[in-house]
């Protein structure tokens, strides 16, 4: 009897002991995750900013003051220094986030997520994320400098780590009972394949390849034209090219591959996006140039941008980093500002791989047989062996899609060609400009930078204003890169990069703004070829207009502009649609929902209800239109909403128009009427369910956690009004991740705010404590301190000293 | 001082101790070591550790989180699920705690009689 007793209670323990400790499915192992010592309850609290902390490898003292939004101001002596403390003062607020984004580049989140994440982590294995990052590491190991920079910022993120007792490990680790690795200049250099990827990591030729095929050419150029009947550049119309002696590659005679694909590779957000504008002295209420930027992203928690101030003894800079990157990244000096927008260029090509056996082993190319190299992949997956993924690499890049990936065919296989893979020293980049005095460091620094092409806009004390589109852009024939190519063709090779001081710009334009929206670089004049992948058409002349519209501009003028929810594309269609529907066979609710429509002003603010029907009303229209688009096993790209409203108005009796599976043939005019039913009834069947459909409810705008948008750590039901192709470009989960307007007196005086706090610990009051202000359209003033000795507004400070 | 009061005492002080450098099963050590010390009896052999440690749990996370408005309480609250309700997961915590102890005590109890014969 005792001997069963004691069996029974020891089985017993062993089941608690097991059952406490152990992670299942979405459950956290409950006893370690409960235990008030070392599990959650340790992370309710803010992050520590007073004491000394002593970190290994300073040379001189380091001051972090926190002003009241918890934003770090680094005063270092010397720059090692200084970049070692934004590692460890990034890794101490951001820890979890830095790695999660890293792991998730690299296709490693089935280590801790499990299987679930497999399909994810194939993915940015065989788009080469890993290759590109060592590429990328291989060239900044060129330049000593930067790479001890990115070193010391690694041994500063270390720091943190091995300081970091496992009570305080962040609380994401703790949920998903893993633990943080050390931290390398491999993934910083990963973080940066993770934003390529994020913002030049989208092409639609497998897809327009599919559509060439099925509409042919003359349909496929009516469906996406390069270049739409109204266009506002970025580069000014009529700017004088004259200077550039390069020419157009010549298009080579050949034929290509019109092959029929199934499926595609999930692509980054569509609305990946920016604003950017600066005005000149002329242009401002204060004689001083005054600089805009608010980057478009996913909504994130812990947003993807910490602010800090980051100061040497011999610069000074301020404005947003990305955790995980070296300097800042949108922001200003004492001298110059500068900020980001997408440059959308088309750096990501396919091509065609026939193989010459089932062994993959080699390919065909210029008529003879070359070397396809094999890397393996080993996908380590938490609760199952580890999966293997051969991905062979062309000298375009790597096999994407073969007989393992989305693929059936043995010896046949795409290859993609993408400037993510070519290597660059961005970092360095960063670091110029955040040094930066003037025009000429700026258009110096700009040099080094390859992906993704961005355009940097640019202000200084100085007066100048400017605009750069800078990546490393190839001098493609006319035409090539909209579709699939063949990958045995040398003429189907990028042949040669456009030379860097060719790249598109313009300083101190006549008119007296730049700005950028993700619209065209350039109109037809710029002598290289410029493919349309879907520039946005809308927000840049919003932008351009309202600069147009008088002489002077005030800080307020820039708040109201980043703020502004002029839906410019429902004025390009509506008014038109009021005139051409015919309402006769409307019941008396869809009446009034036509009404509301009616009455709208075009602005997509929260209370209005326009907004929510004219968003229901173009889904279904556009679902209606594109009808033929509805093919199984046929990858397609439906035409870009500009060209789109430009068929509806100019072409309502097209082809297009009709509606397949009826038996009538239906014009433009029927499908406004058919469309506008649909909507009427989708909005009332909403409404019945949920109350009111004004646009803050319909919209319903949310910043969800970095795991899925975990409910208990994301902020829902957020109101603000924009949306898409809208200055104001919120939209549900998407839209202006940071807002920076900078005034370049001397020193600069800036606003700032992102949706988002500066604590990545959901259990810190700085988690989330700029939402509400930056949804109500403020700003907060950022501290611009010029000197360590500065005590106002300061709320703790650190030191950090060397062992 | 009777044992029922001297075990609670002991695997509270115990539990304490270990806690500041074992991870969280800390508190089934604790109940185990005070059990073969003080001996129990019947139900008390669970209860005893199980109200020590359920004690010491719950207050020790009311103290933390008490001490920053209930932040991140609430929000694990809905994760787990718990309608957000910082108080039900401070009882789930001394439940949790309290029952390992407990199980650990009627281990130790076990243990203890094995060894005396």
């Amino acid at each position: 009897m005792k001997y069963l007793k004691f069996t029974i209670s020891l089985l017993l323990t062993a089941i608690i002991f097991y059952g406490l400790n152990t992670k299942f499915g979405s459950v956290p192992p409950i006893g370690k995750f409960l235990n008030p010592a070392t599990g959650i309850w340790q992370n309710e609290k803010d992050e520590s900013i007073t004491g000394i902390v002593s970190i290994d490898g300073l040379k001189d003292k380091v001051t972090v003051h926190y002003d009241e939004q918890l934003i770090p101001h680094i005063f270092a002596e010397n720059e090692n220094d200084l970049y070692r403390a934004q590692g460890y003062i990034t890794a101490k607020h951001r820890l979890w986030q830095m790695e999660f984004q890293t792991m998730a580049a690299a296709g490693r989140l089935s280590e801790f997520i499990g299987e679930a994440a497999l399909n994810h982590d194939r993915r940015q294995r065989r788009q080469g994320m890993g290759f590109g990052a060592e590429k990328t590491i291989e060239k900044i190991k060129e330049d000593p400098e930067t790479m001890a920079y990115l070193e010391a910022y690694a041994e500063g993120v270390n720091s943190y780590i091995s300081q970091l007792q496992p009570k305080d490990i962040p609380v994401e680790y703790k949920l998903l009972d893993y633990k943080p690795e050390p931290w390398t200049a491999k993934k910083t250099a990963l973080l940066l394949m993770y934003m390529t990827k994020d913002l030049a990591g989208s092409d639609n030729d497998l897809e327009y390849t599919n559509a060439l095929r099925m509409f042919g050419k003359e349909r496929f150029d009516l469906l996406y034209p390069d270049f739409y009947d109204v266009i506002d550049p970025i580069i000014p119309k009529n700017t004088d090219w004259s200077y550039i002696d390069v020419p157009l590659t010549e298009t080579p005679a050949s034929e290509l591959p019109l092959d029929t694909i199934s499926k595609t590779i999930e692509k980054p957000h569509p609305d990946n996006g920016s604003n950017n504008w600066a005005i000149s002295g002329q242009k401002s209420y204060s004689g001083n140039p005054i600089l805009a930027n608010d980057p478009h992203l996913g909504l994130n928690l812990p947003s993807i941008w910490f602010v800090m101030q980051l100061s040497t003894p011999t610069h000074n800079t301020f404005g947003a980093t990305l955790p995980g990157a070296l300097g800042i990244i949108s922001g200003f000096n004492k001298h110059i500002a500068w900020g980001e927008t997408n440059a959308t260029r088309d750096v990501q090509d396919w091509y065609k791989i026939e193989f010459k056996d089932n062994t993959r082993k080699q390919y065909k190319y210029d008529g003879a047989w070359r070397t396809a190299n094999l890397r393996v992949e080993e996908i380590k997956i938490k609760g199952n062996a580890t999966f293997v993924d051969s991905v062979r690499y062309t000298h375009h890049g790597p096999v994407t899609y073969d007989k393992n990936f989305m693929g059936d065919n043995e010896l046949a296989g795409y290859a993609m060609k993408w400037s993510g893979h070519i290597g660059g020293n961005n970092a360095r980049t960063f670091l110029e400009l955040n040094k930066g005095k003037n025009y000429d460091d700026y258009v110096n620094a700009l040099k080094h930078y390859t992906a993704p092409a961005q355009n940097f806009v640019f202000a200084s004390t100085e007066g100048d204003i400017a605009i750069w589109i800078q990546g490393q852009l190839p001098n493609k024939w006319k035409g090539q890169g909209k579709y699939l190519m063949d990958g045995s063709n040398p003429g189907h090779d990028w042949q040669s990069f456009i030379p860097q001081q060719f790249n598109a710009h313009t300083k101190n334009p006549e008119r007296g703004f730049v700005s950028s929206a993700n619209q065209h670089p350039v109109d037809e004049s710029y002598p290289f070829y410029v493919f349309n992948d879907g520039y946005e058409t809308y927000r840049n002349r919003v932008i351009n207009d309202f600069f147009n519209s008088k002489d002077t501009f005030n800080i307020q003028d820039f708040r109201d502009l980043q703020n502004n929810n002029y839906n410019l594309k429902a004025a390009e269609l509506l008014p038109h649609i009021f005139n051409t529907m015919n309402t006769s066979s409307l019941t008396k609710e869809e009446l009034q929902i036509f009404n509301e429509i009616k009455s709208w002003n075009f602005y997509n603010d929260i209370d209005e209800l326009g907004p929510s029907i004219w968003s229901a009303w173009w889904s279904a229209l556009h679902s209606l239109l594109w009808d033929e688009y509805k093919v199984d096993d046929v990858a397609l790209k439906t035409p870009y909403d500009y060209q789109t409203i430009h068929l509806l108005k100019t072409k309502g009796n097209d082809a297009f128009m009709d509606i397949i599976e009826t038996p009538e043939t239906e014009t433009a005019g029927d499908l406004f009427l058919i469309s506008f039913k649909k909507a009427a009834k989708s909005l009332m069947d909403w409404k019945a369910q949920n109350g009111t459909y004004n646009w803050n409810a319909y919209k319903a705008t949310y910043v969800g956690h970095l795991l899925q948008g975990l409910p208990a750590f994301s902020r829902f039901n957020l109101p603000i009004g924009g949306g898409r192709n809208i200055v104001n470009a919120t939209k549900k989960n998407h839209g202006a991740s940071w807002r920076m307007i900078v005034e370049m007196s001397s020193p600069p005086t800036a606003l700032g705010i992102y949706p988002g706090g500066q604590s990545g610990n959901p259990g810190s009051r700085y988690y989330d404590n700029f939402i509400d202000d930056w949804a109500a359209g403020k700003y907060r003033t950022l501290n611009f301190m010029q000197t360590d000795s500065n005590e106002d507004g300061i709320i703790g400070t650190q030191t950090l000293i060397s062992d | 001082m009777n044992t029922n009061i001297l075990n609670f005492i002991v695997t509270l002080f115990l539990a304490f101790i270990f806690s500041v450098f074992l991870p969280w099963w800390s508190v089934m050590l604790a109940a185990f070591v005070s059990a073969i010390l003080f001996s129990l009896k019947g139900l008390k052999v669970f209860l005893i550790p199980f109200l020590a440690v359920f004690l010491f749990w719950t207050g020790y996370a009311f103290a933390l989180a008490n001490g920053n408005e209930f932040t991140l309480a609430k929000k694990i609250a809905i994760l787990l699920p718990l309608d957000g309700n910082p108080y039900l997961l401070i009882l789930v915590t001394g439940i949790v705690g309290g029952f390992a102890g407990g199980i650990a005590g009627i281990f130790g109890k076990q243990c203890q009689a094995l060894v005396k014969k």
